[in-house]
């Protein structure tokens, strides 16, 4: 049985796999309409989220299944102590595909253990997302036209921003990438990540705390939120939410094909008049986030049209 | 200073001086009943100082705890008297319940029963990464 905890765990020819599938159910969406008929994905959300599930709720019914599922701790057993391997252990009797999501990092592996149904990590902690990244890869493709030799800059919480090193790491694995990553030195990029993915595949990134000088270079923009609930001190937090505010004085220089994407929900970091900038991209995100997450439960389930 | 040779048992030799009480710790060696003995800074013309634990008894040995310790530690098997095994060790791949991860937010602060499970992710730096939220393990102290 097939897992996918980490983006890592799709080599890059069934990523692009996924994004030609994702293509055709954009294109035919009439021909998706029931590969999934008498298929149930159980959504176990021990956190909240309002997109993630969404969309993968979202999927599975454009696919013709159902869902069942629980969108918060509060509202399982895990609430009067029952442990993640048995709630997932017990769930996967009655659904076909789970998606989960969890607080502690980790949690989805520990339940890959037990589980009957493929597991989809929707996110553990500040560990991994992998769905959110095959977003971003789908977005990429369908603005540019192609995964290969750009410039990206990712601003922001760049430490405890799962998103930003599950798409480093994805983007890592094809040709010319440059990567540029803009925070203040307190949420800088892990020593881990550029250890063992950016230097050990010989690729070049630059680290500054200025968007502005860097702006000019930009193919992508990757905005993040600087995420409160990572954060032990709410004075750090305080502190540093409001280091990185994209608004319109600050696009002036940049190219006119630039992407501005964001995994969403953002706070203040971008301004909402930018959002009418055809460069704006994060919408456009959430839109594709549903489409490759049809083309994974497929692939998982072994399904297509 | 004499300590009796041991007929049937095991001689962990070349410990790094000052890492034999880390190992009879990680060990067990505590709960065993036979006769162990920790000799410290014996001299040695390879390392210049070293360590010696004999174990009067023939224990199984949890090597993946040695090798993390310390790959270059040699185990003689002892019996009737005579030398019948030199065991090499190496660095293993993965650490099942011999540190634990030390992150908060790491499921395995929180699910029951669950194994710390470690993997060799830098065998030149020696780093071990949590399987679970790949957070690297700090370094042994003595």
């Amino acid at each position: 049985m097939r897992h996918v905890l980490d983006i890592t765990d799709l080599s890059v020819s069934e990523i692009e796999e996924l994004i030609n599938v994702a293509q055709d159910i954009i294109a035919n969406p009439d021909d998706y309409r029931e590969v999934c008929k008498h298929k149930k994905l159980a959504t176990l959300f021990f956190e909240p989220s309002t997109r993630t599930r969404l969309s993968f709720e979202a999927a599975m019914l454009d696919l013709g299944g159902n869902v069942l599922g629980f969108s918060s701790a509060n509202s399982s057993s895990s609430a009067k102590g029952e442990s993640v391997a048995d709630t997932v252990q017990t769930v996967s009797y009655y659904a076909d595909i789970i998606a989960m999501r969890h607080p502690k990092e980790g949690a989805p592996l520990a339940a890959s253990y037990v589980s009957n149904a493929p597991i989809i990590n929707a996110g553990d902690g500040g560990h991994c997302h992998p769905t959110q990244t095959l977003t971003d890869l789908l977005t990429i493709y369908r603005e540019k036209g192609h995964l290969s030799n750009m410039t990206i800059g990712f601003c922001g919480d760049l430490k405890f921003g799962r998103t930003v090193h599950s798409l480093v790491s994805a983007l890592s694995r094809y040709e010319g990438f440059k990567f540029v990553f803009i925070s203040p030195s307190e949420l800088m990029m892990p020593s881990y990540v550029k250890a063992n993915v950016l230097d050990k595949n010989g690729l070049s990134y630059i680290e500054t705390e200025s968007l502005t000088d860097v702006m000019p270079e930009l193919d992508i923009l990757y905005m993040t939120r600087v995420q409160g609930e990572r954060f032990f001190n709410e004075e750090d937090y305080i502190r540093l939410r409001d280091k990185y505010i994209l608004s319109p004085d600050k696009l002036i220089n940049a190219k006119e094909d630039l992407a501005i994407l964001h995994p969403l929900p953002r706070v203040n970091e971008i301004a909402r008049s930018i959002d009418k900038d055809p460069r704006a991209c994060y919408f456009k995100q959430v839109q594709n986030g549903k489409f490759i997450r049809m083309a994974l439960i497929m692939k998982l389930l072994g399904l297509s049209k | 200073m004499i300590v009796d040779q041991i007929e049937n048992g095991i001689v962990l030799d070349h410990i790094k001086a000052g890492y034999s009480m880390l190992i009879y710790n990680y060990l067990g060696l505590n709960d065993l009943d036979c006769t162990v003995a920790i000799i410290k800074n014996v001299k040695s013309s390879k390392m210049g100082k070293k360590d010696i634990i004999k174990i009067d008894s023939l224990i199984d040995i949890n090597f993946d705890i040695l090798g993390y310790i310390d790959a270059n530690i040699t185990v003689n098997v002892i019996r009737d008297g005579k030398l019948v095994k030199k065991q090499k060790l190496e660095l293993p791949e993965t650490l099942i319940n011999v540190i634990k991860c030390k992150n908060p937010r790491c499921i395995t602060s929180t699910e029951q029963e669950l194994d710390q499970r470690f993997i060799l992710t830098d065998k030149n730096e020696k780093t071990y990464r949590c399987a679970f939220c790949e957070t690297a393990s700090d370094s042994l102290k003595i």
